[in-house]
């Protein structure tokens, strides 16, 4: 993985010496709550229900043992002994006290760790497929470009202060795994017919408020010219970008206000003055960074191992872990390992200090000490070796890190919440919990099959539950906390946008719901058919009928 | 001592008496615009900024002026002598756009001084404009950003090209001189440093 040099460290520790003369002059009067705000904002520092909550970046989910350990100690030492993983493959902490901030990035830039723009209207982490570098589908591996976007765009000074959040997502493989239609810049990394490496640019995706899947803005942009682009794109947007309505503040708005064709010509006549300008990219600068992403030293292995495969057939929960924890890996005889943070009972995406622990130790000795998050909100060990599995399983499992759902509907991308985050309508981990209470059999959830259930406490959606199979949404009625159920979202290649069935549901119904609308799949599917293929096949008309067969709103509720 | 910081060869320092009025339009009564519930506190890049009437109404004393971009569109006329005499400069709002006095005016190192107002610090459209006005309509002369200038955002105004920063009245200039060196070799080329740090430096 990238490995820091001088100029990298010093900007990680001028950033926190920085915040903590922020910080000082914040809690000695001299900066008012207004100007405040968004410097904490850019250091991922929000104020939160009980307490600040510390966003910690991870660029392109990639981490190594002594990130994870150093990520534990934080635990421990300045928070309730866990850590929370974002669906923005980042790390996130609940309970800091701000007056501690500056000593905790302290301790992360020791190990070229920060929280630089993990949140605020400025440029946010960059994010890509967790099985990058490693995936059979894979045609360019995103990582290189990924860390040259991170550095190009860290304290970047034109766009500092930009209308609204702008997220970029990056994916080299056919099959897209981080859901660049849905950012505000997407890029695919692909190579034409000689071999040339290029990027089809998507503008204008995002969930939130206003759901809108990205427009294709340049089908066959040169690797090159990706900065100078990207600084067209922004500077328009930075300009044009509406100020005056926080909820039309991102960068959908615009492009759907001009329409792509206008809105290409703006980018493209600015660009004519950036193109081939200092920031292209040169192949030496590329390969620089790209040498820091080379394969581990691989083993020859076949890719068949006879003790796994009997312990397969000897133990049905192993069994079960192979078939939905364990994923194809390019080179013969690896595997990539997706470790579960999603128990029974536990907050999807939280992980305790001493499992951050075992994580590394697993990682160091299972996975050449490197490890991935992924925006599902789990953690992935990327190169096992299949004769490893077995001992892996025991030793996850042991942990609490092993539970068989890896893309089952008790693997839920869940937000804090009402229980933590101050914008929230809803509280959004106890609708996790108890629909992972329903169903928790698990022979239940391997026959109902690969179902992403995904859940936000607000409009902001965090919780990513517009592009859920099932998405449920915490809504503001009065007093109390209601929950509107949408169908037929999807990620991917082929994603879109789920639709809401109807009035919504007290939180106690909310289980229930998901269990009917469960059961009308399974009665209508078809052989191989996932929920979301019965949902786009059927319709959603049989859905909401049995949904609401029974119900008229306010009196009778629905019932499991 | 004014609150006016300015960069001299890589070199920043407070100036004794700045030397120059800025002229602002009169004020008249406004209604108050409300989106989703909030007022509004920032205009649309391009919204109208001056009616005819603030236009003609306003009065240019004698001496170095920083005018407001409408008024120069509307009456530069009047100030031909001063131009050449050097008197003359000319300040835009946050959301106004720089091509508007580009297009007007070809040159624009006619201008001693070219101002930005940030009404609202974190409105970050001023860097823009900042960016433009060096690298696409080559202006030489000072560069000012006044009205909400804070210390913490002074890096950022510094690369983009402002090379004069007018701390807001109620915040010290001295402390702020300090936040101009906050990091010391950026990543990406901009405007101020225009190369990035690979193409600076030879790395691994």
């Amino acid at each position: 993985m990238y490995k820091y040099d001088e100029y990298d460290q010093r900007i990680v520790d001028e950033r926190v010496a920085q915040f903590r003369d922020q910080t000082r002059r914040y809690l000695a009067g001299e900066l008012s709550e207004d100007e405040f705000k968004p410097l904490r904002l850019q250091n991922g520092l929000y104020i939160q229900r009980y307490a600040p909550m510390l966003r910690v970046a991870v660029p392109y989910g990639l981490l190594n043992s002594t990130q994870i350990r150093k990520l534990a100690h934080i635990a421990r030492t300045w928070d309730k002994g866990y850590a929370h993983v974002s669906t923005r493959q980042n790390f996130q902490y609940n309970w800091p006290e701000l007056k501690n901030v500056p000593d905790i990035l302290a301790e992360l830039a020791t190990v070229e760790m920060h929280a630089i723009q993990t949140s605020g209207n400025c440029i946010r982490n960059v994010t890509t497929d967790q099985f990058a570098g490693i995936a059979p589908d894979e045609v360019v591996d995103p990582r290189p470009l990924a860390e040259i976007i991170r550095q190009w765009s860290t304290f970047h000074p034109e766009f500092a202060l930009l209308p609204r959040k702008f997220k970029f997502a990056v994916s080299g493989s056919s099959n897209d795994r981080a859901v660049v239609q849905m950012h505000d810049i997407g890029l695919e990394f692909y190579r034409d017919g000689s071999g040339e490496l290029l990027i089809k640019v998507w503008v204008g995706g995002g969930l939130g408020r206003t759901p809108i899947l990205g427009e294709v803005i340049e089908a066959a942009l040169p690797w090159q010219h990706l900065l100078t682009y990207a600084d067209a794109i922004i500077r328009v947007y930075n300009r044009h970008g509406r100020r005056d309505n926080i909820y039309k503040a991102r960068i959908k708005i615009l492009v759907k206000a001009l329409g792509i064709e206008e809105f290409k010509r703006q980018v493209e006549a600015e660009w004519a003055h950036h193109k081939d300008g200092p920031n292209t990219i040169t192949q030496a600068e590329f390969d620089r960074v790209a040498k820091f992403f080379t394969a581990p030293a691989y083993e020859t292995l076949t890719d068949r191992d006879a003790g796994i495969d009997a312990k397969a057939a000897e133990e049905k929960a192993f069994a079960n872990w192979l078939k939905r924890n364990v994923h194809a890996h390019k080179v013969a005889g690896y595997r990539a390992v997706t470790l579960s943070l999603k128990p029974t009972g536990i907050a999807p995406g939280d992980i305790s200090d001493k499992q951050l622990e075992v994580v590394a130790d697993l990682a160091d000795k299972y996975s050449y000490g490197e490890l991935r998050t992924t925006h599902e909100q789990n953690i992935v060990l990327s190169d096992v070796k299949l004769g490893d599995l077995y001992a892996l399983w025991q030793e996850a499992r042991a942990a609490g890190l092993a539970t068989p759902n890896i893309g089952l509907i008790t693997d839920i991308i869940c937000c804090p919440g009402g229980d933590f985050c101050d914008l929230a309508n809803a509280k959004s981990i106890p609708i996790a919990a108890s629909i992972q209470q329903l169903f928790d059999d698990l022979d239940y959830q391997h026959d109902i099959g690969e179902l992403e259930l995904n859940i936000s406490g607000c409009m902001n959606s965090c919780g990513h539950h517009h592009v859920g199979h099932i998405g449920v949404l915490g809504v503001d009625k009065g007093d109390s906390e209601w929950y509107q159920v949408s169908i037929g979202g999807k990620q991917g290649n082929d994603a879109s946008l789920g639709a809401v069935i109807g009035p919504s549901f007290a939180a106690d119904e909310v289980a229930g719901v998901v269990k009917r609308l469960i059961d009308v799949y399974l009665e209508n599917r078809s052989v191989d058919e996932r929920f979301i293929d019965t949902v786009r096949r059927l319709g959603h008309t049989p859905f909401k009928e049995r949904v609401y067969a029974d119900r008229q709103p306010g009196k009778q509720k629905v019932e499991a | 001592m004014s609150n006016l910081i300015k960069l001299q060869d890589g070199h920043a320092a407070i100036v004794a008496a700045d030397g120059w009025q800025i002229v602002r339009l009169p004020v008249v009564e406004t209604e108050v615009k409300k989106q989703a519930g909030k007022v509004v506190l920032f205009k649309l890049t391009g919204a109208e900024s001056a009616t005819a009437e603030q236009i003609a109404g306003t009065e240019v004393p004698a001496g170095k002026v920083l005018l407001p971009l409408s008024v120069w569109l509307a009456r530069k006329a009047e100030f031909a002598a001063r131009v050449a005499a050097g008197e003359i400069g000319v300040w835009l709002a946050t959301h106004e756009l720089i091509e508007t006095l580009a297009e007007d005016q070809t040159d624009l190192n006619v201008f001693p001084v070219i101002a930005v107002f940030i009404e609202r610090f974190a409105d970050g459209r001023a860097y823009s404009t900042g960016a433009l006005v060096r690298s696409r309509f080559g202006f030489k002369n000072e560069l000012r950003a006044f009205g909400d200038v804070l210390r913490d955002q002074l890096f950022f105004l510094k690369r983009c090209g402002f090379n004069a920063y007018d701390i807001r009245a109620d915040r010290s200039a001295e402390d702020a001189l300090a936040s101009l060196q906050d990091f010391s070799e950026p990543y990406q080329g901009a405007t101020v440093i225009e190369q990035p740090v690979w193409r600076r430096y030879a790395r691994g």
